[in-house]
């Protein structure tokens, strides 16, 4: 298998961001030069939407993971990037459980990930509780990947309800292998990074070297919490995560996770949730950390927040912080609320918990908060209308 | 039979509160209004059969927590989002 991947050039155009808050969605479109932005939305209004996601291979479609707090969730479908939406006809669900057997009941979708683009129409969801589910038909129908969401080993390496972040346990981090369509990875909150070589039929775990500190044994199989899992789409063997114990990176075929955070500075840690990659360089990265110290209250260190950087693939970690807050500013930023775009220099984003958004045109030197007062952001994602 | 429909339902019916259903169960009379719009009963009813936990059903006036509750023609359901959280 080779290593890399053709490199695409440095998108120039404007830039949107897809914003999923716990209120709706919203658009923000920003001049070709990324130093004004426009708001626009919201769009679904007092629903919980989770993650909304453009479709790269015609720029044009968006799939929105969607509950209202009190009805069940759904994903709704945009084919004029964002105008008019339809939900889909099928939405992802576990099947229904044999008489008198307990089934699994799908909370929501938390998580999407189109297809290659050697595989049109096809996407996949990963969900709260641990479930995968796959479309061919461009999100309109969905589908239980079964290789997974009923391996006999799911209950033991997921653990409980208990387990499980406190919106619930969930799929995340849907990767696909850009050099093979069939090989797949996902992390699990908790459960682990997991990995198929057959389009989701069989799974293995992929956790060596990475900590578990709130299990017996430190080093388990599985049982690990990945918060985020990021694959360098042009280096595809080298992977990063943000993890509950810390920030890793594996370099394959070396299948072990090498914890890169212990470069971190001690009083800062490397507790996160977001990982974000740069899109060229597979050595450099962002996190955003957060204080995960005694009751973890997953705000920014001190009161400090900070983008840290790595261009070394973790061997070094530089502060991101000019134009944050100096002080008593106790951000959090959520494992999808962080992404990059593919300018030259590459612009980053973030968004918070209580409803800022936050970019840097030039790879963390320098901050602006280009959004405030939006609902709590669940996610962000960074798109280009050109390349 | 007359099916009254909550607010957050209404983008289903064509904002219409009130919609017209057929069928000899409770169930029979949500995969109706399934069939005419599509997408409706899942955000009701889970993949395990169950109502979800913030809907409530009424017929005549008593909550029913059963899909198998039988039901007839001048039967009057009555659907409810029990509203909680911030």
């Amino acid at each position: 298998m080779t290593t890399k991947v053709s490199a695409p050039g440095a998108a120039t155009g404007p830039v949107r961001l897809l914003v999923a808050t716990r209120k709706g969605a919203f658009i923000l479109k920003s001049d070709p030069a990324r130093r004004s932005w426009k708001t626009t939305g919201p769009k679904f209004l007092g629903h919980a939407a989770h993650h909304c996601v453009l479709d790269p291979r015609d720029r044009r479609t968006l799939l929105l993971a969607a509950r209202t707090g009190h009805l069940g969730p759904t994903v709704f479908r945009s084919l004029d990037m964002g105008r008019t939406w339809k939900e889909a006809a099928r939405p992802p669900a576990f099947p229904k459980a044999a008489e008198g057997q307990k089934g699994r009941v799908l909370d929501h979708v938390f998580w999407l990930t189109p297809g290659l683009a050697s595989e049109p129409g096809a996407w996949y969801a990963g969900s709260s509780p641990q479930g995968l589910f796959r479309s061919e038909d461009g999100g309109v129908s969905w589908a239980p990947v079964s290789g997974l969401n009923d391996h006999p080993m799911l209950a033991k390496w997921t653990g409980g309800e208990q387990d499980g972040t406190p919106d619930g346990p969930k799929l995340h981090s849907v990767l696909i292998d850009p050099r093979d369509a069939r090989h797949l990875y996902v992390g699990m909150s908790s459960g682990g990074v997991f990995e198929s070589r057959d389009q989701g039929k069989n799974w293995q775990p992929l956790n060596a070297g990475c900590l578990a500190d709130f299990l017996p044994t430190p080093y388990p199989e599985y049982g690990q919490d990945p918060h985020c899992v990021r694959l360098h789409p042009l280096a595809p063997d080298i992977l990063y995560q943000q993890n509950h114990c810390g920030i890793y990176r594996m370099a394959r075929p070396e299948d072990r996770w090498v914890r890169i955070g212990a470069s971190m500075p001690k009083k800062v840690g490397d507790i996160g949730f977001p990982m974000v990659l740069h899109p060229r360089d597979p050595d450099t990265a962002w996190t955003f950390p957060m204080d995960g110290g005694t009751v973890w209250p997953r705000t920014s260190p001190g009161g400090r927040p900070a983008v840290y950087g790595t261009r070394n693939a973790g061997r070094t970690w530089q502060r991101l912080a000019a134009g944050l807050p100096a002080g008593q500013a106790w951000l959090t930023v959520k494992r999808q609320a962080m992404c990059a775009d593919l300018h030259n220099p590459v612009g980053i984003y973030f968004g918070t918990t209580n409803g800022e958004i936050w970019a840097s045109r030039n790879e963390g030197a320098k901050w602006a908060c280009i959004v405030r007062h939006l609902p709590h952001v669940y996610a962000v994602e960074a798109v280009e209308l050109r390349a | 039979m007359k099916v009254l429909i909550p607010t957050p339902l209404r983008s289903y019916t064509g904002e219409r509160h009130e919609v017209e259903a057929t069928g000899p169960t409770l169930g029979a009379i949500l995969e109706d209004l399934d069939r005419r719009f599509p997408g409706m009963r899942f955000r009701m009813i889970d993949e395990q059969d169950a109502i979800r936990r913030h809907i409530r059903i009424f017929v005549n006036g008593d909550q029913v927590r059963s899909l198998r509750t039988p039901l007839r023609a001048a039967d009057e359901v009555l659907i409810v989002q029990a509203l909680s959280g911030g």
